[in-house]
């Protein structure tokens, strides 16, 4: 506790760091997912592959990841853009399945009526199967969420400065408060990042809490 | 008016749904495809709106052929009905309704403003716009639907099994709205049902099909029970049509004076006016109570004490009612009423029967 207290600045800088690290990279990888879980399950020739495809993407080690993406991407090793871009595919390996059952989930009669409305296929995917696809893509978008946080910490051993510091820090040192320092920040930030996302469901869902009464 | 020009649709399979469908659905009219599963009934409903595209002959709207317009277009000037609504469970009753209006451009206070309207004549309390589908009960989430499709006064409706997912008390009322909202509104409807007690209670015209969309015969509901074309027909509309087809007849018949008493009438009044063992009681304006029996009856003829049991018909009603009044009666008298409700006299099954036979020597 003594330590905490005096590190409580560097704690919080690296606090920041991870939720930025492990954050951007859901937005931006929920941004891709959705048009490749909607192709997926648009298309029944290309949406097992492309699932099973990502789907592996999430078996790569991340350590090999963050030491050959500064080779691919021309960046410094130290360079936070290859953590983001890592975790942006791990958020796509994640999300694309979910997107695609998201939209599987959308009731058949619901398409129906939509279409015989006269929704053109664009709208129709905005305003109606997406918004019912919330709930699902929400609980995959959590599953997310701490992996990302998870998994970030990793890149402390390449050296980019996070709570996963924290950890390395007190292995070299072979000293535990910074760990324990480490792991309660990490467990915190996970249980932000899964807060912010039920909220916002919750806004987005008040459709989904309603029960026929009697 | 809706035309249908050799249409088909058959699959890259070489599944056939329709082969060769040719007929009019006349403006203002409900017109009913029946028929077994498997006919193609609403494969050639969802063609109207091209839902699902024929692949030969074609499909007009006024003349104009449906595959030269764009399909969203075409689908917005169409009402749409389906079995389970089909709402959008995220969308608020009101939402609902006013999704069409919203998508050809109203402006958002007019198309509430509709969408209350339209609650109010679809029977729903307005307190449930507010609410979301999952809240409501099948028959209300069904009027909803059909309030959905009316929204924005197209001149067609679809409507595809609206009713059959729905208990029969529930279909009945539904059937019964209908009815009264099309008397009002006169659309053109196509309406799919595989009822044929449904078809003959909401349709003007009746087309029965058989598989892969043969049109066995179209006919008014009437023509159907009384002269089904071949044996197929005869057998899809049903064993007891004689009788059904009473429903749609209607002739004079002899109306005999019946004995009342009012409610409260003591039970010696009751006993010295009965012709027999039951005397019919009325109330205030003449309309017909029930029956009773002055023997089961303490001091004073009470509500509580009527048999129940008998219809009663109106005048103006069809043979059937009347035939049906006599039947249920206790006394074997059925109570017929004008069109107030108040009471005329009764009528005996036999008297029925007889015009009945008088009627049908006049027929051609």
């Amino acid at each position: 506790m003594d330590w905490f207290t005096a590190h409580v600045d560097e704690v919080w800088k690296l606090f920041v760091e991870h939720l930025y690290l492990s954050a951007v990279p859901l937005v931006i990888g929920l941004a891709i997912a959705l048009p490749l879980g909607w192709l997926a399950k648009r298309y029944r020739i290309i949406g097992p592959p492309l699932i099973m495809g990502t789907g592996l993407l999430y078996t790569l080690p991340s350590l090999a990841v963050f030491i050959l993406l500064p080779g691919i991407l021309h960046t410094q090793i130290l360079d936070p853009v290859n953590v983001i871009v890592a975790m942006t595919i791990y958020t796509i390996a994640l999300l694309v399945r979910t997107v695609a059952d998201g939209l599987r989930a959308v009731p058949e009669d619901v398409l129906l009526s939509a279409t015989a409305m006269g929704y053109r296929p664009f709208s129709r995917l905005v305003k109606v199967e997406l918004p019912l696809a919330v709930p699902v893509i929400s609980a995959g978008l959590r599953v997310a969420a701490v992996s990302n946080v998870s998994i970030v910490s990793v890149a402390a051993i390449i050296g980019v400065q996070q709570l996963g510091s924290l950890f390395t820090d007190g292995f070299n040192r072979a000293f535990f408060a910074p760990i324990i320092t480490g792991i309660v920040a990490c467990v915190v930030l996970s249980l932000v990042l899964d807060l912010l996302i039920m909220g916002v469901t919750h806004v987005l869902t008040p459709w989904s809490r309603t029960r026929r009464p009697g | 008016m809706i035309r249908f020009e050799s249409v088909s649709k058959s699959y890259p399979d070489g599944t056939i749904a329709v082969g060769d469908l040719s007929l009019e659905v006349p403006d203002g009219q409900t017109t009913v495809f029946v028929g077994p599963s498997g006919c193609g009934k609403t494969t050639s409903l969802r063609m109207i709106n091209r839902m699902i595209e024929p692949t030969g002959g074609r499909i007009t709207v006024d003349d104009r052929d449906t595959a030269s317009m764009d399909a969203a277009t075409l689908r917005r000037s169409m009402g749409y009905v389906i079995q389970h609504a089909g709402l959008f469970p995220h969308r608020t009753i009101k939402a609902n309704i006013t999704t069409v209006p919203l998508l050809l451009g109203w402006d958002r206070r007019r198309a509430e403003r509709r969408a209350l309207e339209l609650m109010e004549q679809v029977g729903l309390p307005e307190h449930l716009a507010g609410r979301y589908p999952a809240q409501l009960s099948g028959g209300q989430q069904q009027r909803v639907g059909v309030a959905r499709a009316l929204a924005a006064d197209p001149p067609i409706m679809l409507m595809d099994e609206p009713f059959s997912a729905v208990d029969p008390i529930v279909r009945e009322q539904l059937q019964d709205a209908f009815l009264m909202l099309q008397a009002d509104l006169g659309k053109t409807i196509v309406f799919v049902t595989h009822d044929i007690d449904e078809a003959i209670k909401l349709g003007d015209q009746v087309a029965v099909l058989r598989v892969r969309g043969e049109l066995a015969q179209l006919a008014s509901p009437a023509d159907l029970l009384a002269e089904p074309t071949d044996e197929f027909v005869a057998d899809f509309v049903g064993k007891d049509r004689g009788y059904r087809t009473l429903g749609f007849r209607s002739a004079s018949y002899p109306i005999a004076t019946e004995p009342t008493v009012p409610v409260g009438a003591t039970a010696d009044l009751a006993r010295v006016t009965a012709a027999g063992r039951w005397v019919l009681v009325i109330d205030d304006e003449r309309r017909p109570l029930g029956w009773v029996d002055p023997d089961k009856v303490d001091q004073a003829v009470s509500i509580g004490s009527l048999h129940r049991g008998g219809t009663v018909a109106s005048v103006t009603g069809t043979l059937r009612e009347a035939l049906d009044a006599a039947l249920s009666s206790p006394t074997g008298r059925g109570v017929i009423v004008d069109e107030s409700g108040a009471l005329l006299g009764t009528v005996r099954a036999h008297e029925v029967v007889d015009a009945i036979a008088a009627d049908a020597q006049r027929a051609p």
